[in-house]
């Protein structure tokens, strides 16, 4: 089955009077990784099972193409999906787990046995076909589920944090292999996660909610880059963010004060109260021409070449940044941010 | 510590290695209760029924299998008793299965489910008889309707006791079911949707396999409760003829005959019956998959 689009149209949830997904829009494209980011609560698993047909929608319409396909139960639209906790049958072998789909759609026997072995061979299985779910370590179990969803070629792969239930070392690996499988299969993929990382790295584009709502749709880049609002930027890695006030404005740069400080940054806001977001890693230590700040070290984090410094402001506030330079706790220092990376929103 | 004590462990933490400690006192309770109530009737039966009135000591066996009166309460039990069984358990699947996930008035429903079996066989036998007998409610509404020309036999035969059974069973096997499907992790079904199994599908290949192996136990703690019937077939039986069933027989023998060596012996191939049932279907259940089914319990 192909398609050129998979279109969410003001797909809303609601569980009695509380709204898990109010009125989201959203357009994929055949081929395209989409990645819904937010924190546990925000709506984006409720998008998931929606999408796959295991929750119905209390207002709005999902297409594809021209076909309307929320009325559609789960095993009618045939969409893969790959479960949190991996959900293999676990009173099934490997190979009978990823055969399950195939023998339900009354796949030739030959054929099915030809393509569990390809998909097998896709996720590098093959040695373990004949063991079950419980003698598999969670990575392989993992990849068993991602096999059973891509063997049926879905339109559209749906996959509800398949990452996180696994310790990191091995979590870097499986998105590695989600990235090739998604290159060599170029299968439409929705991905649910709560990490901004894993959602960056993966995706081609982003969706950001919030408290069933979106916040920003857009690439990694933009997402990352240019968040529209504090709450983005704090899920994007902004850790610092300061309440101000705007002093005054030009353009797409504005003054603020706040915190015993006085920056410059970029954004488009009247004067009046805001908030200031900055990455940790945009700070720079010394003199710098924009932006000084003198901050006392309070807790420093090795990070291996970088460390992790928690440190304060004459004010009190507290300022988190990076650097290579060596300091301790008790050190006093000059530290900068140009201020194209000072970002200012609205409170 | 000298040299020899800190090179060897204390006693204690030897003991403790091997599971040995403190806790296990935790058992004298239990074990007391059940040396007393338990085994010590049980085989004090059992030697009992190798001391019969007359003959040798296998003489009250060889007289029960000799007489087709006491012979042919074996057959007549498990001609209620599986039956019973079967029917209570077979009926919990389907209910369990939609109580499983959150459903309106599952409490209230559930809680009617199970109030049978807080009522004791007897209590059950006196509304059977109220509301099955020939002047109960039942019969009085169909002659009223015309339905029936005469009042339809359900008690003082084997179609009571059979209702009996499965009036103060079902809440049992009903309750042990439900626990084990709420054992069986719901994303597994999903996931089964997803890959394009219907209801009957998810049912069949993911939901009943998981299920069997505790079907197979909700079976035999049915089946012993059902086997062992005695106030039913009683109150709401035929206990002459048609359902004259092996307690009955024991019961007979014991307290009306005063023979209590062969009421025992009688009980003991009661017990003999019910773990032959027991072990074919515990054989049963050794053939399917018995691991984790997902459930967070």
């Amino acid at each position: 089955m192909t398609f050129e689009q998979l279109r969410l149209d003001g797909v809303s949830r609601s569980f009695g009077t509380a709204n898990a997904l109010s009125g989201l829009d959203l357009a994929i494209a055949r081929g395209e990784f989409v990645a819904l980011l937010g924190p546990s609560g925000c709506g984006k698993s409720t998008a998931l099972n929606c999408l796959a047909g295991l929750l119905p929608l209390t207002g709005g319409s999902i297409w594809l193409d021209d076909a309307r396909i929320d009325g559609q139960p789960p095993e009618q639209r045939g969409f893969g999906m790959v479960f949190q906790n991996y959900a293999l049958f676990p009173h099934m072998s490997v190979r009978a787990n990823v055969g399950f789909g195939l023998k339900m759609r009354k796949v030739a026997r030959a054929d099915a046995r030809r393509r569990v072995d390809e998909a097998l061979r896709l996720v590098q299985l093959t040695d373990h076909a004949a063991k079950f779910p419980a003698q598999l370590s969670g990575g392989q179990q993992q990849r068993v589920a991602i096999a059973r969803a891509v063997v049926l070629e879905p339109p559209v792969v749906l996959m509800d944090e398949p990452l996180s239930n696994l310790d990191a070392k091995l979590r870097l690996e499986m998105r590695m292999e989600i990235r090739r499988l998604h290159q060599t299969l170029g299968l439409t993929t929705v991905y649910v996660t709560h990490d901004q990382e894993e959602a960056l790295s993966l995706a081609d584009r982003l969706v950001v909610l919030r408290d069933g709502t979106v916040q920003q749709i857009g690439t990694p880049e933009e997402v990352y880059a240019q968040p529209v609002n504090s709450y983005v930027a704090s899920f994007m890695g902004y850790r610092n963010l300061l309440d101000v006030t705007v002093t005054g404005a030009a353009g797409s740069s504005v003054t603020v004060e706040g915190a015993g400080v006085r920056l410059s940054g970029r954004g488009s806001l009247a004067e009046g109260p805001a908030k200031v977001a900055i990455r940790p890693e945009d700070f720079v230590i010394g003199d710098a021409a924009e932006n000084a700040l003198d901050v006392t070290v309070e807790i420093v984090e090795y990070h291996g070449r970088e460390l992790s410094i928690s440190a304060r402001l004459p004010s009190g506030v507290p300022v988190y940044f990076r650097t290579d330079k060596r300091l301790a706790p008790g050190d006093t220092t000059r530290i900068g941010i140009p201020a194209e990376r000072v970002l200012v929103f609205e409170p | 510590m000298t040299a020899v004590a800190s090179a060897r462990p204390a006693l204690r933490h030897r003991l403790a290695e091997r599971g040995i400690d403190r806790t296990l006192l935790l058992l004298v309770p239990g074990l007391l209760v059940t040396a007393c109530l338990f085994l010590y009737p049980f085989l004090y039966g059992l030697q009992l029924s190798f001391a019969p009135r007359q003959g040798g000591i296998f003489a009250n066996y060889a007289r029960f299998f000799g007489d087709p009166y006491l012979r042919d309460t074996i057959w007549t039990t498990l001609g209620i008793a599986l039956p019973a069984t079967f029917i209570n358990v077979l009926a919990s699947i389907p209910i369990a299965y939609v109580m499983r996930v959150r459903v309106r008035g599952k409490r209230l429903l559930t809680t009617i489910l199970v109030v049978p079996i807080t009522l004791g066989t007897v209590l059950t036998a006196q509304g059977l008889i109220m509301y099955g007998g020939p002047a109960g409610w039942l019969n009085k509404v169909l002659t009223v309707l015309g339905i029936t020309d005469e009042p339809l036999p359900l008690i003082h035969n084997y179609t009571g006791v059979l209702l009996s059974l499965v009036i103060t069973g079902f809440p049992f096997s009903f309750l042990l079911t439900l626990s084990y499907l709420s054992g069986i992790d719901p994303s597994l079904e999903k996931a089964a949707a997803t890959l394009g199994a219907n209801g009957v599908q998810r049912f069949r290949r993911i939901t009943l396999p998981l299920l069997a192996p505790g079907l197979a136990i909700t079976f035999c703690l049915s089946f012993v409760m059902a086997f062992s019937v005695f106030p039913s077939a009683q109150l709401v039986g035929d206990p002459a003829n048609e359902t004259r069933v092996i307690s009955i027989a024991a019961y007979h023998a014991a307290f009306e005959e005063y023979d209590y060596s062969m009421g025992s012996a009688v009980a003991m191939l009661m017990a003999v019956v019910m773990l032959i049932v027991i072990g074919l279907v515990m054989a049963w259940r050794g053939t399917l998959y018995r691991g984790a089914t997902g459930g967070k319990g």
